[in-house]
This record gives C-alpha cells, structure tokens and sequence, in this order.
C-alpha cells in the first residue's frame, strides 16, 4: 500500500483569490484535477512544486517537501512538470532536453531511457530543435521529459489545452499507456471532463481555490451537483466489460452491473476487454413503455429517483436507477408533465448513443 | 605620437577593462534581483541606477569628490583603513566610473533576462537545476547577446566618459590622464594635430565597437 499524498496548503494568491486544500489523494494512479478556468487548479499545482509558495504541510512518497519549518526547493523536490504550453528550452535539441534532466537526476538505466522514448515514439525526434516540432511532439517530449527524472510524483497542467484536437488524439494514447505502466503518482489537472473521464481514476473538484468534491470518478463525475461546463454536457461514466461480439451487425455487447449496452464493435478491442463508457444525458429519451416500433437499440428498463428543474425552466434533469447505476436524462418540463413522471415512476431508458471513452 | 599618449591609451584600456570585468560581476546580481525582486524598493534601485543617465556628469563628479573628501563618508573609510583620499587616483576613477556605467551594464542585462521570460527558468527548476545551474545553463545561453551588449556598451561608456574624470580624477599623467582629458589638454594647449590623432582614434574604436552590436540586432529594432 502506497502512502497517501496528504496536502494542506494555503496561499493568499491575490486580494480577491484565496487558494485553501487541505485533502489526501492516493499514493498510486491519476488524480485529475477539474474546475471552471480560474478555479485555481494550475495555482494549486505551482504550490505543489514549490514554484508558488503556500503556507502548509505537503507530504509525497512519505517526505516531507513542505511544513511550517521546511520548504523543499523546487528542485530539490521529486516530481515531473508538463507545462500546459511549450516549455523545452529552446536552446537545446531534443535529446538535449532528456539529458537536462539526466544529468540532474538519480541515473537512469539505459533500457529504462529507450523505454520512454519508445513509449512516447520520440525515438525519431532526438536530433530535432524543440522549434521544429509539432505542439503534439513538443508535449511528447515534455513527458518524456518529466518520466527521465524517475520522479515521485507526475504534475501535469493541461498537457493537451494547447493542442487541436487532432494532436490531442495524439497524446492521449500516451497518456493512457503511460496509466497503465506508471508506478509513480499523477496528478492531470483538467477543466475538460472527458479527459479526465477517460484517463483519472481519481478526482478532486475546484473551485474558487477550494477542493469543493473528491471521490472515485465515476462517483463523483455521476453524481448530480458534479459541475459541467455545459448542461449538454451531463452524463454518467459506467465501467463494463465486453460480453459477446456480433459479428453479423459490428456490435458488442458491454455488460455492466444492472444491465447491458450495445455499442460498435472495434477491431482492436476484444471479448472479454473492460470498457469505460459515457452515456449524456441529452442521449437519453423516456418512455412509460417499451414500443418494438422504435429505433432505439438500448432500452433499459429504469425507475425515476428524482426530478429536477434546470436553469432554464423549459428543462429537466430526471435520475433513473438502472439496476443500481445512476442514469441522467434530460427532457422538457412539457414532457416530464405529459407523462406524467415522477420519483419511483417506472420507466424505459432510451439511448440515442454512447460514448466509448476508453 | 607622444609617450603621454601611449600612457593615455593604456590607462584608458586598463580603466575600462576593470571597470566593465566589475560590473558585468556586480551588475548580474543586481539586474537578476531588480528583474525578480517583488520588493516595492526594487523600483527605487532602479531610479538610483538610472539615474547618471540622466544627470550631468559633473553632478556625480562634484557629490563623489565631497563623498572622497577627507570628511565625506567614503573619505572617513578610507582614512579609517589607512589608505589616502580617492579622489586624483586611479581607485578613485574607477570608483566614479562604476557608478557612472553602472545602467550602460544594467539596463541591457535586465531586458534580455526579462525576455527570457520565467517559464524556462522554472521548467529548469523541475528539472532538477538549483538556481546558480540555472543561471548557467538557461539564463546565460538565452540572454547572451544582452550580456555581451551590456559588456561593449559598458567598456565603450567608460572609454567616453570626460566629466567624471575631470571632477574625480583631474589630469595626472599615468595616474588618472585618460584619452579624452588629455584630448581637451591638447586643444586647450592648441596642438590640434594631436588633439585629430587622439578624436580620430576614438571615433574609430568606437565603430569598430558598436557597428558589430548594431549589425547582429534584428533590423527594425531601435534597441540592441
């Protein structure tokens, strides 16, 4: 079991901004960090490193990099940064950059060095100058970068929101292989959900320079007070597993507790595969009965848990219990009216589409 | 051309030399604090070193010639340690000419490390360099067309100062006859043929000097 990263930092960032966390993130796997803009998510992670200074007590992999008698310099502390924009020196090649790193560093195997440099594909880059490389290389090798230190902890500041979304698409894979070989902590902080959806198993929620939730993601990105940028962009993450496959149709099927989906069939996923998938609320339709006649290829017999008016008075947010998921479905105040619904009204779920996230 | 002159020539490149090898020492510090200091006395240090720029010559010389004087602050130390006034003395000069140069070197040292900007210095930082590493090895390989500026453009200031000399250092040749004093001397003394030798070498060095900082600066720039 590894030690919790406990945090308790407070820094007087501005007259009118005032960051205070005071929380513990677990010692393994990708804590995403999400807010609104100016949350105080990127402040949060400059404390963190030392290159903001907060009054407090940080305590990573068991050492102490801050209390009220000590103050870990920033290079003196264990931990990789991925800037949100470029941030290779421009003065050095490539390959300059990772040997900026392993000069300074606790020696790094060469196996472990070609291994990051395969893992990232920047084995072709080496020679390049950080200017003639893509957005997308130059986060690659940032990364790259950041792993050359062996750190004890990762901090990324939105390593994607300078890229389009092509290069994005790019990066993400990295990201996820990385999920899965990364012995060390992460934490990614993000105001997209859907990348955090995708990589996090962990999330803190910020806002206004307090950690306001924190929890396993599916919990809490399924919870209803769970902040989204937009109320299109409601929804529930539900982890399955590949069941059977379709071939005839290209469909499998994702068993979950509850119940089962059927999504598009993949070439490069299997039977048997897990699969993290994300259901809007928006997608969802309601019906007091199922019709053979629809279209709709997933119908979950659902039970309504609550209703609630949306900002704007013409929708609703109704929750449904499938099986013991939580569901989401939007629809009109003339619908919810119409027919009739209400909390414990029995009903079918309709799903336009689902996202496969990963 | 005279023994004098040669004697002139050679206090003048000795004059400059220490003075630019000590600024661009005590400049650095200086320009890296007023660049990262957020102390609000940080923009008073700044006037402070502007400011020869923009009083004559003669103000600095007069209030530093007090300053020497056998009850002027620094005189007091001076006496104190056992040494002589600074004023006439080649120490003297080139105390005046510290000051004197002093935002020639500044200036130029700040505004390259402010265009390098905070983010590579920190990058440096999570990378495991401590802060003399990362002077070495981001600052200075980032900002060096400023620092050399700031060495050519101290170097020449020194070799071109009159004023200051004549207020602090008068006219003693091998002590404190620089170049451009013993210039006046010669026109004074209307041996103009001397005084064109001396101008015309001065207008030369200072070419060869500047037109090679000028001509690598992106054109369109007014500054170097």
């Amino acid at each position: 079991m590894t030690a919790n990263i406990q945090i308790k930092l407070a820094s007087r960032v501005s007259s009118t901004f005032h960051l205070s966390v005071d929380t513990e993130v677990p010692g393994t796997g990708i804590t995403g960090i999400f807010g609104k803009s100016g949350s105080g998510k990127t402040t949060f992670l400059r404390c963190i490193a030392g290159l903001l200074h907060a009054e407090g007590t940080l305590v990573v992999a068991g050492t102490t990099w801050q209390d009220p008698s000590t103050f870990v310099p920033t290079h003196k502390r264990s931990l990789g940064y991925v800037f949100q924009e470029q941030s290779l020196l421009p003065h050095l090649s490539v390959e300059g950059n990772l040997d900026y790193v392993a000069k300074r560093s606790e020696s790094i195997s060469r196996t472990a060095r070609s291994d990051i440099i395969d893992q990232l594909g920047i084995g072709s880059l080496l020679a390049r100058s950080p200017e003639k490389l893509s957005g997308g290389e130059r986060q690659r090798v940032a990364i790259a970068r950041a792993l050359m230190r062996q750190p004890s902890l990762l901090l990324m500041d939105e390593p994607l929101a300078s890229l389009d979304i092509a290069h994005r698409e790019e990066i993400l894979p990295y990201l996820e292989t990385l999920h899965d070989s990364l012995a060390v902590p992460m934490l990614y902080v993000s105001h997209a959900s859907e990348e955090i959806a995708r990589i996090a198993d962990h999330i803190l929620v910020m806002d206004d320079g307090q950690v306001v939730d924190s929890g396993d993601v599916s919990s809490v990105m399924n919870a209803p007070a769970f902040p989204t940028a937009s109320q299109d962009d409601v929804g529930v993450l539900i982890t399955g597993k590949i069941g059977e496959r379709d071939d005839h149709w290209h469909l499998d099927k994702v068993l979950f507790p509850g119940g089962e989906i059927w999504v598009r069939s993949h070439p490069e996923r299997n039977v048997g595969q897990k699969l993290r998938i994300r259901i809007l609320a928006k997608d969802i339709s309601l019906s007091l009965s199922e019709h053979e006649d629809s279209s709709f290829l997933n119908k979950l017999p659902a039970t309504i848990t609550a209703i609630s008016v949306e900002d704007h008075p013409a929708m609703q947010r109704v929750r449904l219990d499938v099986g013991g998921n939580t569901l989401f479905a939007r629809l009109t105040s003339r619908s919810v009216d119409h027919l009739n619904l209400a909390t414990g009204t029995r009903v079918v779920a309709q799903i336009k589409s689902v996202a496969i996230v990963n | 051309m005279t023994e004098s002159d040669f004697a002139a020539i050679t206090l003048t490149i000795t004059l400059a030399t220490t003075v630019t090898v000590l600024l661009m020492l005590g400049g650095t510090p200086l320009a890296l604090w007023l660049g990262r200091s957020p102390s609000r006395w940080a923009g008073v240090v700044n006037a402070l070193v502007t400011l020869p720029l923009v009083l004559p010559p003669t103000v600095i010389g007069f209030y530093l010639l007090i300053a020497m004087g056998p009850d002027g602050p620094i005189g007091r130390i001076t006496s104190w340690m056992g040494l002589t006034t600074l004023a006439f003395s080649f120490p003297g000069l080139v105390m005046a000419s510290l000051i004197y140069s002093l935002p020639f070197v500044v200036q130029p040292i700040s505004n390259a490390i402010a265009s390098v900007g905070d983010r590579p210095v920190e990058v440096a930082a999570t990378l495991g360099a401590g802060p003399v590493d990362r002077f070495f090895t981001v600052i200075m390989p980032l900002a060096w067309r400023g620092f050399l500026t700031a060495a050519v453009l101290g170097f020449a200031h020194t070799v071109g100062e009159f004023g200051i000399v004549l207020m602090i250092g008068g006219n003693i040749p091998g002590e404190t006859q620089v170049i451009s004093v013993l210039i006046f001397e010669h026109v004074e003394a209307l041996d103009y043929a001397s005084a064109h030798i001396l101008s015309g070498l001065m207008i030369v060095f200072s070419l060869i000097v500047l037109i090679p900082l000028y001509w690598r600066a992106n054109p369109g720039r007014l500054l170097p």
